[in-house]
């Protein structure tokens, strides 16, 4: 599962896939025609809208692409960097950059395109935004606190318009057709020689309807966690799932054990959880299942995964869903928490004192009982959760 | 001689895929400015090392790592560097020479060029990121943040574009 960094490629050698992306990055901006500042300003005097048709292209591919691999469960999109908002720095960086893109003719992405095929005035441009930088370097004291100012975290834009992100793909979709259409109006009619002339017009009409599809398509698409949620739910594919039933009793054992192949779940909320729970388990409501905190605690196979809640069903509802994304050697605690109190940590003196077994089970039980109250008790709760030590940092800020 | 440019749409596509590779490898996405952020930096702290640990802007760029050159957005522009040499060289485009149209002197057009390169260098610190960084690969993510910046850079350019037309056309 997707971001492969940290996990599957280490930090260090996800520099060297930084080069070669950098590599594609360069390649494809140069043979858009970003290297070149007169066509790159055509977009503001509406002779070249190219930097209009990449720009746009470019984000709602990526954004489709993001939302296709989070929803069908290959990329967590709880952890990778979303770029945090503030208001104001926001509002006039972007300001200052706009005048600068006029002035310069560059973006510092483009004018590096521009130096490397050796145009003067791209690196001149670079010249110019180091000692930006450095200004920025030496004002930072005086400019500190408005660049911690009307911060929104880690807001996402459609949130704003109380939608989901399928349908602001849409929306954006949508909205980049209607401005390439207009553009093209505007380009034609004030350059003689605009380079959408030449453009192959059936082909595109087709891509513009197959990604309005796609928008559709990406509104239309339930949710992964839901749907899947909703069929872990269903007592028909619980029971097709058959997984191992475990009693208080074996569990209370295993535990007291020091049973290094076992690893207690609960599902609960983290709430419940700091609140009281097993020793040694770990949180995971069903939500977390889905992420790479299910993967680092679920795919050690030979580790036998128990999950519990207050309620069977609740537990049985998270080890179905682990069971349906793959993982294996799993158990559910017969009963819940509630059972496992009720019989082992409050043991009733058997009806039957003749029996041999219910006698034995019942000196089991005070026995582990006592035990395992004392270290329910003397249990700390982790006060971190497991996700949050692993959100991505990137970006361009200080 | 001058090769035609790709056509945009497809260019947009890829680009978009480059994106989106990006972020599914390292969960973070494109940048440019950050890598000049970090060569002033490096810089700073090689030149003036006695101002640069007396400046809060240094010590917060220095606190996590030791060697500032050693991330992902520099290696990544000297990828970007790379790949626009190698199109230049397959599309015949490597001059050595300033663009500008025939009426602007060389020199007026050095000074905008750095002029504006300043500008979007002080901009791209104080939104924390630039066309790349910010605009592009905030809309990627669906960052409320990335789309704000994006409008300002482009919502100001057009607001501009008027008293400068006599650099472009």
């Amino acid at each position: 599962m997707g971001p492969l960094v940290p996990d599957t490629i280490s930090s260090e050698l996800s520099l060297v896939f930084g080069f070669f992306i950098g590599i594609a990055f360069g390649f494809i901006l140069e043979q858009a025609g970003f290297s070149s500042s007169r066509k790159l300003t055509g977009l503001f005097y509406g002779t070249d809208f190219t930097v209009l048709r990449v720009f746009f292209t470019a984000g709602v591919t990526a954004m489709s692409g993001i939302l296709l691999l989070s929803q069908f469960g290959w990329l967590d999109m709880e952890i990778i960097f979303v770029n945090p908002t503030y208001l104001y720095p926001g509002l006039l960086g972007g300001g200052i950059m706009g005048v600068g893109f006029v002035v310069g003719g560059y973006c510092p992405g483009t004018s590096f395109c521009g130096a490397a095929i050796g145009k003067i005035d791209g690196m001149v441009f670079i010249l110019g935004a180091t000692v930006g930088i450095a200004i920025f370097a030496e004002l930072f004291p005086w400019l500190v606190s408005f660049y911690l100012s009307g911060s929104y975290g880690d807001l996402t834009v459609e949130t704003i318009f109380g939608i989901t992100k399928g349908q602001f793909a849409l929306f954006l979709i949508v909205t980049a057709i209607v401005a390439f259409v207009i553009t093209t109006l505007i380009e034609q009619w004030i350059n003689p020689k605009a380079p959408s002339r030449s453009f192959p017009k059936i082909p595109l009409a087709i891509a513009a309807i197959a990604t309005v599809g796609l928008g559709v398509f990406l509104t239309r698409l339930p949710d992964y966690k839901t749907s899947m949620l909703a069929k872990a739910t269903t007592p028909q594919v619980q029971k097709a799932q058959d997984i191992y039933l475990m009693s208080p009793d074996e569990l209370a054992f295993r535990i007291l054990d020091g049973d290094p192949n076992l690893q207690t779940i609960d599902v609960r909320s983290s709430r419940a959880f700091a609140k009281r729970s097993l020793p040694k388990a770990i949180n995971m409501p069903p939500g977390d299942i889905f992420g790479k905190t299910g993967v680092a605690v679920l795919s050690p196979s030979r580790k036998q995964k128990v999950f519990f809640a207050q309620q069977e069903s609740e537990a049985r509802r998270a080890a179905t869903l682990a069971a349906l994304l793959g993982y294996e050697n799993l158990a559910i605690l017969q009963g819940g928490l509630d059972q496992l109190y009720a019989e082992v940590l409050s043991a009733q003196i058997p009806t039957n004192l003749y029996g041999r077994h219910q006698q034995d089970t019942y000196t089991f039980r005070l026995w582990a009982g006592a035990k395992l109250l004392g270290l329910i008790k003397a249990r700390n709760a982790p006060k971190e959760s497991l996700r949050k030590v692993k959100k991505i940092q990137g970006g361009c800020g200080i | 001689m001058e090769t035609k440019y790709m056509n945009p749409y497809l260019a947009g596509f890829f680009l978009g895929l480059v994106l989106l590779t990006t972020v599914f490898i390292t969960g973070r996405g494109l940048g440019a400015s950050g890598a000049v952020k970090s060569a002033v930096v490096a810089t700073m702290t090689a030149v003036a090392p006695e101002h640069a640990s007396n400046s809060l802007f240094y010590q917060r760029a220095t606190a996590r790592k030791n060697a500032p050159l050693k991330t992902w957005l520099v290696f990544e522009m000297l990828g970007v560097l790379l790949g626009a040499f190698l199109s230049g060289v397959i599309s015949d485009r490597l001059t050595f020479e300033t663009e500008h149209p025939p009426q602007v002197r060389t020199r007026t057009r050095l000074i905008a060029a750095f002029s504006g390169g300043l500008l979007f260098g002080l901009g791209s610190m104080i939104a924390r990121g630039c066309t790349s960084g910010a605009a592009l690969s905030g809309m990627a993510v669906f960052s409320a943040g990335g789309f704000l910046t994006m409008l300002a850079i482009f919502g100001s350019a057009y607001a501009v574009a008027f008293f400068f037309r006599k650099l472009w056309v």
